[in-house]
Parts: C-alpha cells; sequence; structure tokens
C-alpha cells in the first residue's frame, strides 16, 4: 500500500552531487521519480507552476546561486499552496547552527550530505519512510523534525 | 496568543460516530475499539450515506479482517501510550494477544506484512510522538515524562528520542519554542 511512485525534487546547483543522488535514490528499492533543477529561482518557478505535480518531498541545497536554501525556505513555508510540503534541507553544513535555523524555519528533514555512496542510499531509505510515517501514521505535521 | 488544549481522541470519535449513526436511525450498539454492532443489515445507499458523513471526520469503514485487526493493534497501543493507567503490567506482547485473542506471532507478522513496520518500531514512533507533544505543552519534566512513558531512566528517553528524530529532547524544545517566536 504504499504509493505508487514517491515523486521527489532535488535543488542542487552542483552537476556531480546531483548525479551522485540520482543513482542512489535509483538504486533503491522505493519507487521513485526524481526532477533536478539547478537554482533557487528554478526551484520557485517549478514549485509556483501550478501545471506542474508538487513533489512529496523536495531536497533542497542551501548554498545556491540566484536564491539560496533559505530564502527558498521562507517563501515555501509563506506559500498557502506549498507550505505542507516535506521540505529536506541537504547540505555539506554540519554547522549546529545551520541546522537549527533550517529547523527554525519550518525543514522537516535536515541531511548533512554523505561523502560515500552507501551513507546516502541509507540517509534516503530513513527519509522516506520516516516521511511515510509521518503521511500515514496520523502524526503531528508541525512536529516532524527528522536529523541525520 | 496560542492556546494548547488537550483532547480525548476516543471519546471524540465515539460521539461523533454516535451522533451519525443517530442521525439516520441506525440501531447499533457501540462494541470496544471501534466495532460497531449493527441491528439487522444496512442498505447499501445507507452505508454509503453513512461512509460519506462520517469521512469528514476522518472516520473510516475498515471491514477487511486483516485491516480491522491492524486498526485495533494500532488503537489498543496509542490508548496504552495515551493512558498511563492502561499500561499493562505484563509485557505488551502478552497483552496485545490477550485483547486481540490472537497470538502475538500472528498480530506481528500481520503488522509487518500490511503496514511494512514492526510493531516495536510502531510503539516506539508513538511513545516518541506523545514525548513531543508532552514537551511542548510544558507542564512535566523530562523525567516525570520518562516516568510517564514507561522508560527507565530519562537517558534511556533521551537516546531514543535522539535515535529517532536525530535531535535531543532539549534541541527539539528549543527550535518548537524558536518557530514559536518567529511566527
Amino acid at each position: 500500500m504504499k504509493p505508487i511512485k514517491t515523486r521527489i525534487l532535488l535543488a542542487d546547483d552542483d552537476e556531480d552531487d546531483r548525479l551522485f543522488f540520482a543513482d542512489a535514490l535509483e538504486s533503491l528499492k522505493a519507487e521513485t521519480e526524481i526532477t533536478t533543477v539547478h537554482d533557487g529561482e528554478k526551484l520557485m518557478e517549478f514549485l509556483e507552476d501550478e501545471n506542474n505535480e508538487l513533489p512529496h518531498i523536495l531536497f533542497l541545497d542551501l548554498n545556491m546561486p540566484c536564491k539560496n536554501g533559505f530564502e527558498c525556505l521562507d517563501a515555501i513555508r509563506l506559500s498557502e499552496r506549498l507550505k505542507h510540503m516535506t521540505v529536506a534541507i541537504y547540505s555539506t553544513s554540519a554547522e549546529e547552527r545551520d541546522i537549527e535555523t533550517a529547523f527554525v524555519k519550518g525543514a522537516n528533514v535536515y541531511i548533512r550530505k554523505p561523502s560515500d555512496f552507501d551513507s546516502l542510499k541509507k540517509a534516503l531509505t530513513d527519509v522516506l519512510n520516516v516521511n511515510w510515517q509521518f503521511h500515514t501514521g496520523g502524526l503531528n505535521r508541525d512536529t516532524f523534525l527528522f536529523s541525520i | 496568543m496560542k492556546l494548547y488544549v488537550k483532547y480525548d481522541i476516543n471519546l471524540a470519535c465515539k460521539v461523533i460516530l454516535q451522533e451519525k449513526l443517530e442521525d439516520f436511525g441506525i440501531e447499533y450498539e457501540l462494541k470496544e475499539l471501534g466495532e460497531v454492532e449493527i441491528r439487522g443489515t444496512l442498505q447499501p445507499d445507507l452505508q454509503k450515506q453513512l461512509e460519506a458523513a462520517l469521512e469528514r471526520y476522518g472516520i473510516r469503514i475498515v471491514s477487511n479482517h486483516k485491516n480491522t485487526l491492524i486498526e485495533k493493534t494500532k488503537d489498543i497501543i496509542i490508548e496504552m501510550i495515551y493512558e498511563k493507567e492502561k499500561l499493562p503490567n505484563t509485557n505488551i506482547s502478552t497483552y496485545l494477544a490477550d485483547r486481540l485473542n490472537h497470538s502475538y506471532g500472528y498480530i506481528s507478522n500481520l503488522f509487518s506484512e500490511v503496514t511494512y513496520s514492526s510493531i516495536e518500531n510502531f510503539i516506539i514512533i508513538q511513545k516518541i510522538e506523545r514525548a513531543k507533544q508532552l514537551i511542548i505543552e510544558g507542564e512535566l519534566t523530562l523525567t516525570e515524562i520518562s516516568y510517564q512513558l514507561n522508560y527507565s531512566s530519562v537517558a534511556h528517553l533521551s537516546n531514543q528520542f535522539k535515535k529517532t528524530t536525530g535531535l535531543t529532547p532539549t534541541a527539539f524544545q528549543r527550535i518548537i519554542k524558536k518557530r514559536a517566536g518567529a511566527r
């Protein structure tokens, strides 16, 4: 009874990171479908276009040109249509300050970008599972916080 | 300003169910944990109307035996976690088996098969969810919360909280407070 395909949107300006992420996602057992965008402005254009189906989970890099991850997160949480979307910050920063700021601004998940493939696979599996629990388990979305 | 309310989900659902059944003039008897005995049978038309009326409250009619058993298992666990006095003196597996009249092995396998998660995992998730709620309500200290949720110590609760959410209870509390302040 899992959803047919989990729609994933990844916003990351680094091409290597995008490929790495897509490969890891591809290798999971879970059925997923990925769309990628290269910067914050492209991300907001995609999300605000009502012809596009909203992703089940947005993976958002913090350091991006044009509009950074925090700015995007602010815009998403202020938008009636987007504010309930699951947002996972996907960043190289392991600084407590960034992690806390992300959660205070309304992120649901914070992932420190892993450097090896297996850790990334595990992190993605965990995030998909946790998100699934929150969607189906009647858990409170306002307190959905998960750091990995 | 913000109000924090406490509610009894079981009671709320029961009242809604009773009101709706009475609205439709259905003769019924409420059994425990989401079982309703209907006198006679429901016309398909009437059942559809009832389903529609209940749907807006998030109440669904589940007829399938397997699903019903899973729903009951979840209800018993949630009831146990939310009402301290319902915590059994025996271990949870014996308690579930007694209440549901099936062996724990059967219940546990069925649960994993249907929900893709083990009963143990479900219990942990629900306990942490409850802990989050109690932390936000702010009436109890962490020590009291760990006692209420049957943890052997605060350290045990903190560890499980950290394992489940990636955050310590204190960091969680700080974030939720800051969030409330930022809005």
